[in-house]
């Protein structure tokens, strides 16, 4: 079973389509990996099918970076 | 074929243009899923496209019902798949002068002919950005454009569409996703044969090419717009009148 780590960093690079080594924990979406506005949608809602939860639009907006959503995902699943 | 492995969902398949729309993406090799209202409708869209040799069925949806949406969609992808196609056909008129339009009339219009686009389009959107290609094609009305007397409610509801749609392809287009409407004038269905002949007669004269369209001479264009030779084609509105209205 992968950690939580590992899935997050797959899904984001599927959905943004970087490569795994391009991905650090520090790394923001938006400035380091290049998301655009609809790319952090679909990632919230690839987060949200793979770890079958619900993120609110608020708590959505504040995932900036790798670890936050890891955090997020470790802290509500 | 080319939408051969594609699943089409066309809204308010059972008669008239829907179901020209529906027939048409079959022969072009989509599985259709046709919606209509009652479980007869339903009953009488698998029959057809049977008949016709065409892979798909009739499914129960009422587009001005959140929950009815919902639970037509959920059961069309367990059966066949996320639809990569979506024709929002669905319509309905309630005409009326302005001052003697009431408010039912208004919000029944509006509801079955506007919202109901915004929430199937949100609802097929995943699927389509995850396939990275999709396409909604949206029926309009000439009147979106022209105006009509005695139908406020049904311009409103189709000029609303059409910004709508603009505002889908701008925000899909990146991921292959395309959002179009295509406009009919005056189609020999059943919602042009409520006009008594006076009307018709009247609607005729403004016709350049002289005669009513056919549903399928709408089908066609539908059809186009769902093709992948269509993918750089998006918020654009095609209009198919016979010439009555050139925008």
């Amino acid at each position: 079973m992968s950690t939580v780590e590992e899935r997050v960093k797959k899904i984001v690079c599927e959905q943004l389509g970087v490569k795994e080594a391009e991905v650090q924990n520090t790394s923001s979406f938006v400035e380091d990996l290049g998301a655009d506005s609809l790319d952090t949608v679909e990632l919230v809602m690839a987060l949200e099918e793979e770890f079958e939860t619900e993120i609110p639009d608020e708590e959505a907006e504040k995932l900036g970076t790798v670890q936050d959503a890891i955090d997020y995902i470790v802290s509500h699943t | 074929m080319s939408l051969e492995g594609k699943v089409a969902l066309v809204t308010g398949a059972s008669r008239g243009i829907g179901k020209a729309i529906a027939h048409e993406l079959g022969r072009q090799g989509a599985e259709v899923v046709g919606t209509a209202t009652s479980e007869g409708g339903a009953e009488a869209i698998t029959a057809g496209l049977k008949e016709a040799g065409i892979k798909g069925y009739g499914i129960v949806m009422n587009v001005a019902e959140p929950d009815s949406i919902e639970a037509g969609l959920k059961q069309l992808i367990e059966q066949s798949g996320a639809p990569l196609i979506l024709v929002n056909n669905a319509g309905i008129t309630r005409d009326n002068l302005l001052m003697r339009l009431k408010d039912a009339d208004w919000t029944d219009v509006l509801e079955t002919n506007l919202s109901s686009v915004y929430r199937t389009s949100k609802a097929v959107l995943r699927g389509m950005a995850k396939a990275r290609w999709g396409r909604i094609i949206n029926i309009s009305s000439v009147v979106a454009g022209m105006g009509n007397a005695g139908q406020g409610n049904y311009c409103a509801a189709k000029a609303g569409v059409e910004g709508f749609t603009r505002s889908l392809a701008k925000e899909m287009s990146n991921r292959g996703i395309t959002a179009n409407c295509v406009a009919p004038g005056f189609i020999d269905t059943d919602m042009t044969k409520k006009l008594d002949e006076k009307q018709r007669d009247a609607m005729l004269v403004n016709i350049p090419t002289g005669r009513l369209g056919e549903p399928e001479e709408v089908a066609s264009v539908v059809a186009f717009l769902a093709s992948d030779g269509a993918g750089y084609v998006t918020g654009e509105t095609i209009h198919v009148n016979g010439g009555m209205y050139m925008g």
